[in-house]
C-alpha cells in the first residue's frame, strides 16, 4: 500500500505545519498592504512585496463548497471512501482545502470551526460544523 | 480570415501511434480538405500534448512534415489552446508574419501515458485531494447550492451529447443515454457521476487558416469565415476563486462577440467544451444564453438538442465524440457552417465554439459564420 501522502515541508511552509502541530492555524499577512493568504508563498500576491508575517487564525470559518470522493485515487484513502474534501474560508480571509468531521449535514456557507486532528504524526487543519 | 480545411485521425484507441505521427496524419487530411499543397504553409501552431510535455515539440512536428515555418511552436493553455492559437494564427497572418497557418493537436492518453491526468494534489493530498474531477465537483456543488441546480439538469447535457454522438460515425462512444440511466451512473466524486465526465481518447486534429483573399487565390472549396475570437483566464486554483460559479469564459465571449459585432441572440448552434457537464452548463451562462444560475433550466426539455432552442455539441462533444482537448469542437463548427454535419442545424449561420482547460482555469472562444 502507498504511504500516507504527507505534506512536503519547505523553508517557507514549515511555520504553517509547526503551528498546526502546536494547535494553532497560521496564515500569512502582508506588512505593507494587509492582505492575508494561504497557502504559503514568498511574496504578497496583492502588492507583490516580500515583507509579511505569520498570524494565528481565530479558527472560525465558512464552508464554501465540498465534494465527496466515492472512488479513491490513492491507496491510503481506499478504506475511507466515501469521504469529503472541503473548501473553507477563514474569518480572516484566507482559504484552504480541508475535511469536515462529524455527522452534521453539510450546506454551503455554513459556519465551521477548526478541529485539528493528527494523521500519521501530521497535524491537519480539519473543521467541524460551528 | 477563414478556416480553409479541417482534418482528423480516428478517435478512441490508437495503440502504438505517437503524437507526432498523429499530428502529421491530421495535417495531411486538413491540407487535402482545403485542396492546397503543403508548400504554401508557413505557420505551424501546435498544442503540446497534455499527457506528456516535450520541449520544442512544435519543431518536432515541423521536422516530421519537412516544414521550416516562419511562425511556429507550441502554446499551452490546456484545452483552451486551440481556439487561442487560431486567434494567434489570424493575428500573425494579419501582421504579415505568415500567410497560411496550420493549427494542430494530438494526444494519446488512452494508450500512451496518463501521468499528467493522475497527478497528486500537492500538500492537499494529505486531506485526500487528488485529480481533476474533484475541482469540477467542487464548483458543481457550489452551483447547486447557490442556484438550486439539479442533478437531472447536469444529466440533460450528457443526454444531449450522447444523443448527438450516437448519430456521428466518428464518435468514440455511440451509446445513447437516458436521464434514468444517467441517474443510475455511479458517483465518482459527488456531485459528479461517471456520465458527467468526458471520455479519454487518443487522436489528432488540424485546421488550416488563411485570409479570405488567399482562399480565393488558392481556390479553396469551402472556406468558413472566422467572425471573432477571444480569451479569458480565471487562472487561480479552484478554492482560491472568490466567486466559483462565474469564470473568465464571460470575458472571453464578450471579446469575441464584440469583434464579431453580434450577441448571444444571433447564435444558431454552439459547440461548448464539455469535459464535465458542469463546465458546459456554466459556459452557457457565462456566454449570455441565459442569466447566471439559470443554466439548469436552460438545458432542460430538449432545449440544447437538435430541434431545440440552441443545439449544442452536435458531433457529441467530449462526452461522446472524443475526449481530445478542443479542436473537434472547432471542426464541428466548420461542418455546421458548411452544412455538412451529421446533425445539421437547418439554416445555421452563426456558430460559437468554446475551449477551456485546467479546471475552468483557461478559456477561449471562436465565432464562425457563413
Ligand atoms: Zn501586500
Amino acid at each position: 500500500m502507498e504511504a500516507f501522502p504527507a505534506p512536503e515541508r519547505t523553508g517557507l511552509n514549515s511555520a504553517y505545519w509547526d503551528g498546526l502541530a502546536e494547535g494553532r492555524l497560521m496564515f500569512q499577512r502582508c506588512l505593507a498592504c494587509g492582505h492575508a493568504w494561504l497557502p504559503a508563498r514568498a511574496e504578497c500576491p496583492e502588492c507583490l512585496r516580500a515583507e509579511w508575517g505569520w498570524e494565528e487564525a481565530s479558527g472560525q470559518g465558512r464552508l464554501v463548497s465540498w465534494v465527496v470522493y466515492h472512488v479513491a485515487f490513492h491507496d491510503w484513502f481506499k478504506a475511507r471512501v466515501p469521504y469529503n474534501v472541503a473548501t473553507v474560508e477563514l474569518a480572516e480571509g484566507p482559504r484552504l482545502l480541508s475535511n469536515i468531521v462529524g455527522d452534521a449535514a453539510l450546506r454551503i456557507d455554513m459556519p465551521v470551526v477548526l478541529a485539528i486532528e493528527r494523521e500519521e504524526g501530521v497535524a491537519l487543519a480539519r473543521f467541524r460544523a460551528g | 480570415m477563414v478556416i480553409a480545411g479541417i482534418g482528423h485521425t480516428a478517435f478512441g484507441r490508437l495503440p502504438g501511434r505517437d503524437t507526432v505521427s498523429m499530428n502529421v496524419e491530421a495535417c495531411r487530411k486538413a491540407l487535402e480538405d482545403a485542396g492546397i499543397e503543403k508548400g504554401v504553409v508557413d505557420g505551424l501552431f501546435v498544442k503540446v500534448p497534455t499527457s506528456r510535455f516535450e520541449s520544442m515539440y512544435g519543431q518536432k512536428v515541423a521536422e516530421a512534415m519537412r516544414l521550416q515555418p516562419r511562425v511556429g511552436g507550441v502554446w499551452d493553455q490546456g484545452g483552451a489552446t486551440n481556439c487561442s492559437t487560431i486567434g494567434f494564427a489570424c493575428m500573425s497572418i494579419a501582421a504579415g508574419l505568415c500567410d497560411v497557418a496550420i493549427v494542430a493537436l494530438a494526444d494519446n492518453p488512452k494508450t500512451g501515458t496518463r501521468a499528467a491526468y493522475e497527478r497528486a494534489g500537492g500538500d492537499d493530498a494529505a486531506y485526500g485531494w487528488f485529480g481533476v474531477h474533484a475541482g469540477y465537483a467542487m464548483i458543481a456543488q457550489r452551483h447547486m447550492g447557490e442556484f438550486g441546480t439539479q442533478a437531472e439538469q447536469l444529466g440533460a447535457i450528457a443526454v444531449a451529447a450522447r444523443t448527438h454522438g450516437a448519430n456521428n460515425p466518428h464518435a468514440a462512444l455511440r451509446l445513447p443515454l437516458t436521464i434514468d440511466k444517467y441517474m443510475e451512473s455511479p458517483w465518482i466524486v459527488e456531485p459528479l457521476r461517471r456520465d458527467d465526465i468526458c471520455l479519454v481518447s487518443d487522436g489528432a486534429a488540424a485546421v488550416v487558416i488563411m485570409s479570405e483573399a488567399r482562399a480565393r487565390e488558392l481556390k479553396v472549396a469551402a472556406p468558413v469565415p472566422i467572425l471573432g475570437f477571444g480569451q479569458g483566464h480565471t487562472s487561480w486554483d479552484v478554492p482560491q476563486r472568490p466567486v466559483m460559479t462565474t469564470t473568465a469564459a464571460k470575458v472571453s465571449a464578450q471579446t469575441a462577440y464584440r469583434m464579431a459585432g453580434i450577441g448571444p441572440a444571433d447564435i444558431d448552434v454552439a459547440q461548448i467544451y464539455d469535459c464535465y457537464t458542469i463546465a458546459a452548463l456554466m459556459t452557457l451562462e457565462d456566454y449570455g444564453f441565459c442569466k447566471k444560475g439559470d443554466g439548469g433550466k436552460f438545458v432542460e426539455g430538449g432545449n440544447i438538442q437538435l430541434g431545440g432552442r440552441l443545439p449544442i455539441n452536435t458531433s457529441g462533444g467530449l462526452l461522446s465524440e472524443t475526449g481530445m482537448p478542443g479542436l473537434q469542437m472547432v471542426m464541428e463548427g466548420v461542418r455546421q457552417m458548411r452544412g455538412t454535419s451529421h446533425n445539421q442545424v437547418k439554416g445555421a449561420k452563426k456558430c460559437i465554439v468554446s475551449n477551456q482547460g485546467g479546471v475552468m482555469t483557461t478559456h477561449s472562444t471562436l465565432i464562425l459564420g457563413v
